[in-house]
């Protein structure tokens, strides 16, 4: 029997192109189908690319059971092609399927809403314009529309989000996103040098710049066969758990600041200050720009260095714990936050929702357990497993996850004393494996990052795919607000925290 | 009570009690210095190797509103080479934020330069709202820090504001994406004037490493004149707050 599917770790040896069994349409469909109907399975990616006779289309299926990801494509004509929709059996892939019709134009049978994700410039129809789109309706005399954005209140990114309500009740959200788009995944090519590469990755979502740079760090050496040291393993976890402090700790002040609770606010903004400006001490960027490179590192730790790092850790954590014990104790903050916002944990799975939005639906994805990377393969984490789903969990989430990383920091420290420091300086001098399909994932502060490339005879990108976790999570917060004040939108949206630029890309 | 009352002690007061003259920490990338003896050899390999062509291949100066701040021509040459932990680097002419080799002198604005009517204005309060184009959420986060309760740029009446109308003046994040051109316009438009425009982060400044991408509009910014460039990658707060002291003749 032939294979329906290749299989491959994260971080691992690239799968060469002609691996990866192209199949059918029908079963590449009763493939997903049946892939789907186990939970501890997920789609990571679903997307196409355009080849010089055809279009292909590879899938991911990530299995968290097995630490391992299944590959599988299929291939169409250009032209006047139409494919059954698997959005009816699994839900999860509607994102994909919307991304791929986006790009290309290819009809979904059965999808029930082939919206633009992101108005990307490439798009194949020029004619659906981000300011003339128009927005989902319902007739009725006893509803009012309510339009947010692009441009919001606060200093954040773009978007818009659109109402309908029933008196001060949300029926139903649309969220328009797209405005951030800076074409993305086609410089990655168009930019062919290692470096510029780097700098991008740096800068897909600014926030999470530790997390995207290590995806693409991983990607360029599992291609290029790089192997890195355990030092430079563990320097990149800590680089990675720094910034999940950093976030999750001003996320707590931004919620605090959303139920108009000033002391929660104003404290654990300086508490973050102290987190990142600890980062800058390291590597002179509060957000840890240029701090992963592939290859090796520009900053290696020192002993100075984790000092003041388990110094202000120590101090930070005393006064995050004393701050928390308050706010999550006081029932103006919890009447605003519990029992919100609430996503189930069938929709979440139906979502494929991944990340802080998955683990608070009592469902374990978690890259760092599940197809552990850098020295998580050595070092086992603890997942924060909340079962509620609502903006309560998803502020518990983030405060356990506070103290857990606290640990895993002082813990790498402890094994990171221990190891040979034989860190390189960055490589950007690598030579790809051509003919490769390579992924890479890591489990960044809001969730799952993926990045995958594929190769061509000369060992040159010629594509890129980028995945932030947001893609996926946006939905949850659509179906999260539904039936809630529409007063309470501001806290929910702010619980899931999601990237505006890692979608639009 | 009793317990918040503990949280205020145990958080002491957090404020940067001087905002001119605050130091951040040694490594922190600001204003580079080139080494005056730096060969034409050495210029050639250094803008070679710059990701964002900031580097002049004949001169060997430094445009730090195209710069990246990722220091890898210094970590080439660190003996031409340097970054200082210098973050007053804003100033109202696009010029004055290339530095040549052998330069050591500060990054600082015109004064004759500044419009008239923005010190008789605004110096004793300026609302600005802000608007992201393509922004990457790191600019946006450091200028949200400047309100924090560290740098507290509110001291000085100086604060954002929700809406264009209520503003004295927009400051823009990101390199300008397509799809944002028309809501940055329509921004600015509802900003009553006399109104100012700031660029905040490199990105907003030149493009930065999206220079040249299909997706981006940068006309708004072509068109209109810019009375702060505030670089950096993102911006640093202390970089945004002196600037716009400059800007508005706060003395220190």
């Amino acid at each position: 029997m032939n294979q329906q599917y290749s299989e491959i770790k994260n971080n691992s040896n690239p799968l060469d192109l002609r691996e990866i069994p192209v199949l059918k349409y029908n079963v590449f469909y009763d493939l997903i189908s049946d892939f789907l109907k186990d939970e501890a399975k997920h789609c990571l990616a679903y997307y196409g690319v355009e080849t010089s006779a055809n279009l292909k289309f590879y899938c991911c299926i990530a299995d968290d059971n097995h630490n391992s990801v299944a590959v599988f494509s299929h291939e169409i004509d250009k032209v006047g092609s139409a494919l059954k929709s698997l959005t009816p059996v699994c839900s999860q892939l509607h994102i994909f399927e919307r991304e791929i019709h986006e790009n290309f134009g290819v009809e979904f049978e059965g999808h029930p809403w082939l919206k633009p994700v992101r108005y990307s410039n490439d798009r194949s129809d020029k004619s659906k314009k981000i300011e003339n789109y128009s927005f989902y309706e319902i007739e009725s005399e006893e509803l009012h529309e309510v339009g947010v954005g692009p441009i919001h209140a606060g200093v954040i990114e773009p978007g818009h989000f659109r109402f309908i309500c029933n008196g001060e009740k949300i029926l139903h959200l649309e969220i328009q996103l797209g405005y951030q788009h800076r074409g993305i995944e086609k410089l990655f090519i168009e930019k062919n040098d290692a470096l510029q590469r780097c700098v991008l990755s740096d800068s897909i979502a600014g926030d999470t710049s530790v997390g995207h740079a290590l995806a693409h760090s991983q990607l360029i050496e599992s291609l290029a066969g790089i192997q890195v040291s355990e030092a430079l393993q563990i320097e990149r976890c800590i680089a990675l758990e720094m910034e999940r402090l950093a976030m999750h700790i001003g996320d707590t002040a931004a919620l605090c600041g959303d139920v108009a609770y000033q002391l929660g606010q104003v404290a654990c903004e300086a508490l973050r200050t102290t987190i990142i400006n600890t980062t800058q001490y390291w590597c002179g960027n509060r957000f840890g720009k240029g701090l992963v490179r592939p290859g090796g590192s520009n900053y290696p730790l020192s002993n100075n260095i984790l000092d003041e790092m388990l110094r202000v850790l120590e101090d930070t954590g005393r006064r995050y714990s004393e701050m928390t014990d308050l706010i999550y104790n006081l029932p103006s903050v919890l009447g605003r936050i519990d029992d919100i916002g609430i996503v189930t944990k069938q929709q979440a799975l139906s979502l494929g929702a991944v990340g802080m939005t998955a683990r608070t639906c009592g469902i374990l994805r978690d890259i760092r357990k599940t197809h552990p990377f850098q020295y998580y393969k050595n070092y086992p984490v603890r997942p924060v497993i909340i079962e509620t789903g609502d903006v309560l969990a998803r502020c518990m989430e983030r405060n356990l996850e506070v103290h857990e990383s606290m640990i895993i920091i002082r813990e790498l420290i402890e094994i990171w004393r221990q190891k040979i420091k034989d860190i390189r300086k960055p490589d950007y001098a690598y030579y790809l494996k051509p003919n490769c399909f390579a992924i890479s994932m890591v489990e960044g502060w809001r969730g799952e990052i993926c990045h995958l490339a594929i190769t061509d005879n000369n060992g040159n990108i010629v594509h890129y795919k980028v995945k932030d976790p947001s893609l996926h999570n946006w939905m949850a917060l659509a179906l999260a607000v539904r039936n809630q004040e529409i007063s309470d939108f501001p806290v929910c949206n702010k619980s899931f925290n999601l990237s505006y630029c890692g979608n639009d890309l | 009570m009793f317990k918040e009352i503990k949280v205020l002690k145990s958080h002491g007061k957090q404020y940067v009690k001087n905002l001119r003259t605050q130091s951040v920490s040694e490594l922190f990338r600001g204003r580079p210095v080139i080494s005056g003896d730096i060969t034409k050899d050495e210029i050639k390999t250094i803008s070679a190797v710059c990701p964002v062509m900031a580097i002049d291949g004949k001169s060997g100066s430094i445009d730090t509103g195209r710069c990246v701040f990722c220091k890898e021509c210094s970590f080439l040459l660190p003996e031409k080479i340097r970054f200082t932990n210098d973050y007053r680097i804003a100033s109202n002419l696009r010029e004055a934020l290339i530095i040549k080799p052998g330069s050591e002198s500060l990054i600082r604005l015109d004064e004759n330069r500044v419009r008239k009517e923005i010190r008789r204005l605004f110096k004793s309060a300026l609302k600005l709202r802000q608007v992201s184009a393509g922004g990457d959420n790191s600019c946006e986060m450091e200028l949200a820090a400047t309100g924090n309760v560290n740098f507290d740029l509110g001291r000085y009446g100086i604060e954002f504001v929700a809406s264009p109308r209520h503003a004295d003046g927009i400051v823009i994040t990101g390199p300008v994406s397509k799809n944002m051109a028309e809501p940055l316009q329509i921004a600015y438009d509802a900003t009553p004037s006399p109104k100012i425009i700031i660029l905040a982060g490199t990105d907003a400044i030149s493009g930065g490493i999206f220079e040249g991408s299909p997706a981006l509009d940068r006309s708004f910014i072509e068109t209109n004149h810019i009375d702060l460039f505030v670089p950096g990658n993102p911006l640093h707060p202390l970089t945004f707050i002196n600037g716009v002291m400059d800007l508005l003749g706060i003395k220190p």
